[in-house]
């Protein structure tokens, strides 16, 4: 780069005020989303071996060169590099079973990029988080596909990974005991669910890697802790009071908290700067409304877990919750 | 002839009813999961709208304009009632598939639309032309989607293999939802292409302008 173009880019910016800078930029705070997420990955590949490699490089590749192609089409300035379609894609990645057909990650990514991203206007115009539209047009595309989950295991048999259920499929379907048994004890359970032994999609299961790296964004000031904190709370509550079979405060918090895609979601796709409320009251109604549906879903509702349409559903709110918490004028009554 | 051929084309393209004009929408998510039902859908609007404009046109002079919508009422629905018992006796599966979406061509804003604006104030030959332009119009857009819809939602078009049998199909394509983000993705293609036609025909005035200036 030139010194007069530095200098043009540099000094010379005309804006409103406040006229405080930083360092920050949309690609530094993507590209440090992605940075926290790579330990989760890493274990996700560990655990589900090849496959989940493959899924994702898979859909990693088609994000970015949906993106890429989309607004080279459209005569866009190319942002591919600033990480937000890398980050799409590996959202979308952890969020599906890691031994998928690989044509569905492609279709995945494709529509997230795509439908959900671009046809609202690209990165900062989009209504609903990328990555969870590709799930659920996913889901609603191959529904046995995206709920048969292999089984967590070592480099040594990962050749043969036989499908097995997840945790909340388990509590669904069978029963708490079953779910208990099926593990074990109830220590080896948390501990299961903890280290991230257990089946599930392939990025969604560490719940202790998911947490650092979820720690490490709060403590960065990119996400703020109202929100995982309300929504973790919420499903915990939620499901303590009406989760178990003996009346109320008899369900199992802990284990609700632990499984499914709630540590990922809360932290990673709850706190999406584009698609949540702007203000810190409007954030903490976002995510009681999120984990409460969550717990509906789980409870009540037909598919055992409910994280990703429960902050969709909440996308689609969003605006009215800016509205509501508008703050008002100095003097001015609302 | 160049004029009624100007009448009929504008419904198939510049005033689809569908995707420029974004009218009866509700069949098109509805009834187009498969081709058949589509065609069948489209064919059956083709023929209630064309006939309905002949009779609205043909007794334009003696309708009081303060009944008229009573009126083109009553006569949209003696013509469905007729498609709907041709149906039922002839194609009764179809008939069963198509179900309520049939008796509902009594309400679609297009058919009332074109009685309304063309065929209330034309001679009989433009208002058939009209209706028969706009009634392809809508069959095109219909089987278009029906065809697209069908071929990634089961693999087929018209009920027959396409796909090879490795295909595994995106169930949400015949789904609600797979119908809305199509529907949508056609509308924003063919604004994209008048767009870009609107853009030449403005480029030819202009040449032409200069050129008679020269």
């Amino acid at each position: 780069m030139s010194a007069e173009s530095k200098l043009e880019i540099g000094t010379l910016a005309v804006s409103t005020s406040p006229h405080i800078r930083c360092d920050e930029s949309i690609a530094k705070i993507m590209w440090t989303v992605n940075a926290v997420l790579v330990p989760a990955a890493l274990f996700s590949i560990y655990q589900f071996g090849l496959p989940a490699l493959r899924t994702l490089v898979i859909c990693i590749a088609v994000s970015m060169a949906t993106e890429y192609f989309i607004q080279k089409w459209q005569n866009k300035p190319i942002t591919v590099n600033d990480g937000s379609a890398f980050l799409t894609g590996l959202l979308l990645a952890m969020n599906i079973p890691a031994n998928i057909p690989w044509y569905i990650p492609v279709v995945g990514s494709v529509a997230a990029i795509g439908i959900a991203k671009h046809t609202m206007g690209g990165l900062g115009y989009n209504i609903f988080n990328p990555a969870l539209i590709g799930r659920a047009f996913l889901l609603a595309s191959w529904p046995i596909a995206m709920t048969t989950w292999p089984t967590p295991a070592g480099w040594a048999n990962k050749v043969d990974a036989v499908t097995a259920a997840t945790p909340l499929g388990i509590l669904k379907l069978q029963g708490y005991e079953e779910l208990v048994k099926f593990f074990g004890d109830k220590t080896d359970m948390y501990m299961s669910l903890f280290l991230g032994t257990r089946g599930g999609s392939a990025g969604e299961t560490s719940a202790v890697l998911l947490l650092l790296g979820g720690l490490y964004l709060i403590y960065r000031k990119y996400i703020n802790w109202q929100i995982p904190v309300c929504m973790i709370g919420t499903v915990g509550i939620i499901t303590w009071a009406f989760g178990g079979n003996g009346g109320l405060f008899t369900g199992d918090p802990l284990l609700n908290i632990l499984s499914g895609g709630l540590i990922l979601g809360a932290f990673f796709m709850a706190t999406d700067m584009v698609t949540i409320p702007i203000t810190i009251k409007g954030q903490i109604i976002f995510a009681v409304g999120a984990g409460a549906l969550t717990s509906l879903i789980r409870l009540i509702g037909g598919y055992p877990e409910g994280v990703c349409y429960a902050i969709l559903l909440m996308n689609c709110v969003t605006p009215l919750i800016d509205r509501l918490v508008r703050p008002v004028k100095f003097g001015a009554r609302r | 002839m160049k004029n009624l051929w100007e009448i009929f084309y504008k419904g198939v393209f510049a005033q689809n009813p569908i995707f420029r004009l974004a009218l009866s929408l509700c069949p098109a998510l509805a009834v187009t999961s498969t081709a058949t039902n589509a065609l069948a859908m489209g064919l059956s609007v083709m023929f209630v709208i064309t006939s309905n404009n002949v009779v609205v046109s043909l007794f334009r002079k003696w309708v009081n304009p303060k009944v008229r919508v009573p009126v083109y009422i009553t006569s949209i629905a003696t013509i469905v009632t007729l498609v709907q018992l041709v149906l039922e006796a002839y194609f009764p599966i179809l008939f069963k598939e198509l179900s309520i979406y049939l008796a509902l061509i009594v309400v679609f804003a297009i058919i009332l639309a074109r009685a309304e604006v063309f065929a209330a104030k034309n001679t009989v030959v433009p208002s058939f032309f009209d209706g028969f332009g706009m009634g392809f119009g809508f069959a095109l857009a219909m089987v278009a989607i029906g065809i697209i819809r069908e071929l990634f939602g089961a693999g087929t078009i018209f009920g027959i293999q396409i796909m090879g049998s490795s295909y595994d199909p995106a169930l949400i394509m015949i789904l609600p939802p797979g119908g809305f983000i199509l529907i949508g993705l056609m509308i924003a293609s063919f604004n994209l292409i008048g767009e870009y036609q609107d853009k030449a025909k403005a480029e030819k005035r202009k040449l032409a302008i200069q050129r008679g200036e020269a």
